[in-house]
């Protein structure tokens, strides 16, 4: 069916005079003063380009596996969402407690100081 | 739309897990406020908690419903398949027999570990909580009746037991055994999975009656379906590797050396125990129609685990190392008792695993108690030199051990004996005679180094002046251990009637000894 | 509509992939993530054989894989901190204190 189609032709076209428009406002208005750091792509403080096999601190393994984790666990909450009035109000007492269980997980990494970037 | 919610008596049936959950977080949040010198309550929480959990389980035991029919033997957590109302939990008297070894198993295991910790200046709460939660993950395991259950019962208390066994930080040989454990352990949960997922191909249920009778209709109309065969072949790797079999055994003798003492006293009694439960209800109750065709591979697995086992704890130097060796001969024998019996037309066999996994409990971890007290200030305390001249030292505990020792050897008297005397009489009974006579020639082997650690003991002179010291927990866990292996080997009528109870059986244990006398 | 056969196909590849490279590669983040693309094959599988039966118990289960694996692989990157902490190497042949 090309008639399908006709929504993403659209899309392109719109993608295709928009960014060069909004880029070329960009450059007329704005004020000109270049600098290096500027110029680097924006990552937190980190020098972008660098040797692949150079090493990360440590820290950033204990952020990456609480977030792991933690991101992981909200893979539950999905199909509570979606079937949420079904599940009614023992759906809802069920995820508070499953909630419930990782907060004091939470609570725990928080104490410990696993949080803290020292 | 789900037609029904969970029922009252649903977490009356999984109240000893809840409790064990909340006393879990419980002793995490206590331990947060607790300063360093009190940190024995964390472990005094936890022994509560597990006192609540054996109350919920009698309370299963002895309880009824309103019509009176007994709670035991009932399911849990009902969903229908495909027209089908299935459990996913199944309280029967097997998991109720479980469940107090998981609970004893790891209460010596606490009253063991509150000194060893202190000395190893790793004393955290978080220890007792991982105890707790591994006990969880077991006792989904017994009861789990549903393949979703056992995988989380299964990785719950793997998971726990990966950090008790990494829990000293600092000790590069605790670390390695960590690393080596949690590798093989979750490459041996990635097959078990593999093996989960055909199996609920070939049935479109997770549940094991389901499984069981779509496995009957592929084997009635092929003998050799391969995928069938697959995912028979697949799931049970993943077991024989939980229960450390040959040729999947080479992370025990490496976990058991490095983890902490008293934690490899309870990998050795609970976790395999809790292997085992999950073993027996896959292979007899799920993939029970594939019998004929995984009979000759447990058949090869056993005589190979009895050979590598007790062949290899020949040449150890290191106590626990021998001892891990030991443990997978053991494991050997108890799988001759699947081999003899299919829990229907015998259930001798069956009887004489849960016989054997009650007096393992008493006597390993016994033997691993008096191998943790050998902890002391500067010496780690598990070669085979430094239990030598325990005896000028520590007379009692040189006997005790000694006791364990012939127990687990399997001498008369002892709890040791009747573990072995049921596996034996399950393969005379179904006419396994040579490998009837093979377990005994291995029993032989094996009374050989037990007696090279009883002699070190007895004849050796001590290596290092300093004295052993046992603390007040260490105290109740060898009473405890020392009581059960001889009072199961003087009154054993009691335990087998029970490992018998468990598994329906009507007055087995008088019928048996009638038998021996 | 794919045939239910191609899915497995794929996901048998997947899973035998996972385990060669946990049984060939050296490092031990390499060999974690083998681990992961076993478990990946295991999911691909369940997801497959519930289409194919029409049930959703086989993608419950495929959530519940995914949250052990996240819990297996967080134990294990801790674990794997520690053992670089006492021996500054991730080569699995030179942690070898416990010999057989």
């Amino acid at each position: 069916m090309p008639q399908n189609y006709v929504p993403i032709f659209l899309f392109v076209a719109v993608v295709a005079i928009a960014i060069p428009a909004t880029l070329m406002i960009g450059k007329l208005v704005r004020p000109n003063n270049p600098e290096k750091a500027k110029l680097m792509p924006y990552e937190c403080g980190i020098d972008p380009v660098d040797n692949a096999r150079g090493r990360y601190t440590v820290r950033f393994y204990i952020v990456a596996i609480l977030f792991v984790v933690f991101d992981v666990e909200t893979i539950f909450l999905f199909p509570w969402a979606v079937q949420y009035r079904a599940l009614g109000l023992f759906g809802l007492v069920e995820m508070l407690v499953f909630l419930a269980i990782l907060i004091v997980g939470y609570v725990w990494i928080w104490k410990k100081g696993a949080l803290e970037w020292v | 739309m789900p037609t029904s919610f969970f029922t009252g008596t649903d977490y009356a049936l999984s109240l000893p897990m809840i409790l064990l959950s909340l006393f879990g977080l419980g002793v995490l949040i206590i331990d947060l406020m607790l300063p360093a010198e009190w940190k024995r309550w964390n472990a005094i929480t936890a022994l509560i908690g597990l006192g609540f959990s054996t109350a919920a389980v009698m309370r299963i035991q002895l309880g009824h419903f309103a019509d009176g029919r007994p709670l035991v033997g009932s399911f849990a957590y009902l969903s229908n398949v495909g027209g089908q109302v299935v459990g996913s939990v199944l309280m029967d008297g097997f998991s109720i027999y479980f469940f107090y070894l998981f609970l004893l198993g790891a209460a010596i295991a606490i009253l063991m570990s509150a000194h060893y910790l202190e000395i190893e200046h790793e004393h955290h709460g978080e220890f007792y909580a991982l105890i707790l939660f591994s006990v969880v993950g077991m006792m989904c395991m017994a009861s789990g009746y549903d393949l979703v259950l056992l995988f989380i019962g299964l990785e719950l208390m793997a998971i726990s037991t990966y950090v008790l066994v990494g829990f000293l930080r600092r000790d590069k040989r605790s670390n390695e055994a960590a690393l080596k454990y949690l590798l093989l352990g979750a490459f041996s949960s990635g097959i078990f999975a593999y093996g989960l997922s055909l199996l609920y191909g070939l049935s479109g249920s997770t549940n094991l009656q389901v499984i069981a009778q779509a496995l009957q209709r592929h084997y009635s109309a092929n003998p050799k379906d391969p995928i069938a065969i697959v995912a028979m072949i697949t799931t049970a790797t993943g077991l024989l590797f939980k229960v450390a079999a040959v040729p999947f055994h080479q992370w025990a003798p490496d976990a058991y050396e490095g983890a902490p003492t008293s934690v490899t006293g309870y990998m050795s009694v609970a976790v395999k125990s809790a292997a085992w439960a999950m073993l027996l209800r896959i292979f007899l109750w799920g993939l029970y129609p594939l019998r004929p065709v995984y009979l000759p591979l447990l058949v090869f697995v056993s005589v190979a685990t009895m050979t590598v086992g007790n062949f290899a704890a020949l040449s150890q130097n290191n106590l626990k190392r021998l001892l891990a060796y030991s443990s997978i001969s053991h494991v050997g024998y108890m799988l001759l008792g699947l081999i003899a019996s299919d829990n229907i037309t015998n259930k001798t066999g069956i009887q004489g695993i849960l016989v054997y996994l009650l007096v393992y409990t008493f006597m390993n971890l016994g033997a691993f108690a008096v191998v943790t007290s050998l902890r002391r200030r500067d010496i780690i305390g598990d070669e085979i030199d430094d239990i030598a001249g325990l005896y000028s030292k520590a007379p009692t505990e040189a006997v005790l051990m000694l006791l364990f020792l012939l127990s687990l050897a399997g001498i008369p008297p002892l709890a040791g004996f009747y573990g072995k005397y049921f596996i034996f009489l399950s393969l005379i009974q179904t006419q396994h005679y040579v490998l009837a006579s093979l377990a005994v020639l291995y029993a032989v082997l094996g009374l050989y180094y037990y007696m090279r650690i009883g002699s070190a003991m007895f004849m050796r002179p001590a290596t290092d002046p300093e004295p052993v010291a046992i603390s007040p927990g260490m105290q109740v866990a060898l009473a405890v251990t020392a009581i059960g292996t001889v009072g199961i080997g003087i009154l054993p009528e009691f335990f087998i009637r029970a490992a018998g109870w468990s598994l329906g059986i009507q007055q087995a244990g008088t019928s048996l000894l009638g038998f021996l006398r | 509509m794919v045939p239910l056969s191609y899915y497995l196909v794929l996901s048998a590849v997947l899973f035998a992939c996972g385990v060669a490279g946990f049984l060939m590669k050296r490092n031990i983040i390499t060999i974690f993530m083998c681990i992961e693309l076993m478990l990946n094959g295991v999911n691909l599988a369940f997801v497959a054989f519930a289409a194919h039966w029409h049930r959703l118990s086989g993608q419950v289960f495929v959530f519940f894989v995914m949250v052990v694996a996240a819990a297996e692989a967080a134990v294990g990157l801790a674990i794997i901190i520690s053992v670089f902490r006492t021996r500054e190497t991730l080569n699995v042949d030179r942690v070898n204190l416990l010999k057989l």
